[in-house]
């Protein structure tokens, strides 16, 4: 049986709840959210079990190694991994479970598959050149007033808007 | 006083137990919120749908305002909260990168778990290419590491460092602007609504 997906929050609403995660998130731990450095650091670990030699050749990895006794223990690996728990329990609940592509009405699958793919590339190594997303750096960073955090933020709302126009036919 | 040292207190597993906790809430706010569809986050770029300004600035306004009141309660001390660093130009560079990426590929790297977490492809493949992409970044930094490393560091500078006020008068103007925001994102909304519809020209 199919049932209809319930529709989202109030934006309003569902800012406040993410703004109380975050601030029991710096209460707790002292810190703020994140999701890429999580990503970074699985990717780092795959990098070293399958080709180690490498990573020792690779200061930047063996950087993102050397924090912790073993580079999937810490914190940012568990909380991605709650992301995704949070995220499946939630679209679960909602009726929004299912396989299925987002895109623009004047692609096809593969292409939307194609640029998420690309884009996700690029955003994956401008992550990292900014030390942060938009949940460490703009979101956690905007809301302890950190200078570095909302200039990125100015910078990924003045970068997107850039481009927007010329890869309007992905969304319009 | 907060923040809490819980290493500490409950040792390590514990520890990620809580992280784990942490990030459920943070991944069912942000589905929530919508952003698992892609179309969401990319109609903010085309003026159709705000709905991204309004979740992020609601949160920071809603997360500052409670750091810096239970700051001042002696419930929260803010010296002691991890600040980002700002490193000025590569937070510049690297937002510019992100922000490309992001309306390409339509997903942040939050967002693109949620959506894969609801079983979404096209957040599934932003995942992989954000893996690619970490990983090119670490192949390719030996070339500008020096650059990487040290341009426009000013430390733990804030708001009220670089504008040399307190940070009460920060925190006033930051919800001030996204008030006046929000009124703007709402006309731009009603703007784009009350066009008739048929998509582009």
């Amino acid at each position: 049986m199919k049932k209809k997906p319930e529709p989202y929050l109030n934006p309003y609403v569902a800012g406040i709840f993410l703004g109380v995660v975050l601030f029991i998130s710096y209460v707790v731990f002292g810190h703020g959210l994140g999701a890429s450095g999580g990503i970074a650091k699985i990717i780092g670990a795959v990098t070293d079990a399958v080709v180690p030699a490498h990573t020792e050749k690779n200061a930047y990895l063996v950087g993102l190694m050397r924090d912790s006794a073993h580079p999937l223990d810490t914190w940012l690996v568990f909380e991605v991994i709650g992301i995704l728990i949070g995220g499946f329990i939630s679209g679960t609940l909602a009726g929004r479970l299912r396989i299925e592509t987002f895109k623009g009405p004047k692609i096809s699958n593969p292409a939307r598959w194609a640029a998420a793919l690309f884009g996700g590339m690029i955003a994956g190594y401008g992550v990292r050149i900014a030390r942060g997303c938009t949940s460490s750096q703009a979101l956690s960073g905007g809301a302890v007033l950190s200078a570095g955090s909302w200039a990125f933020m100015l910078a990924v709302f003045a970068g997107a808007y850039l481009l927007a126009y010329f890869v309007r036919k992905l969304w319009n | 006083m907060a923040p809490f040292d819980i290493n500490l207190s409950l040792g390590h597993y514990w520890l990620n137990l809580f992280y784990v906790i942490t990030g459920i809430g943070f991944g069912f706010a942000l589905e929530r919120a919508g952003f698992g569809d892609s179309r969401n986050l990319a109609a903010q770029f085309y003026l159709r749908d705000m709905r991204v300004f309004k979740v992020m600035f609601t949160a920071i306004v809603t997360a500052m305002l409670l750091i810096f009141w239970s700051d001042a309660l002696g419930f929260l001390d803010y010296k002691r909260v991890y600040v980002n660093p700002t490193y000025f130009w590569t937070a510049i560079i690297g937002g510019v990168v992100f922000g490309f990426g992001f309306v390409i590929g339509g997903y942040c790297p939050g967002t693109a778990l949620v959506s894969m977490s609801t079983l979404k492809l096209d957040g599934l493949f932003f995942v992989l290419g954000l893996s690619i992409g970490m990983f090119l970044f670490g192949e390719t930094i030996g070339f500008y590491r020096a650059f990487w490393d040290t341009s426009g560091f000013y430390g733990d500078v804030t708001l009220q460092d670089f504008f040399g006020v307190s940070a009460g008068v920060v925190v006033f103007g930051v919800v001030v602007m996204a008030i006046g925001m929000f009124w703007v994102a709402e006309k731009v909304e009603a703007y784009f609504a009350a066009k008739p519809s048929g998509g582009n020209p």
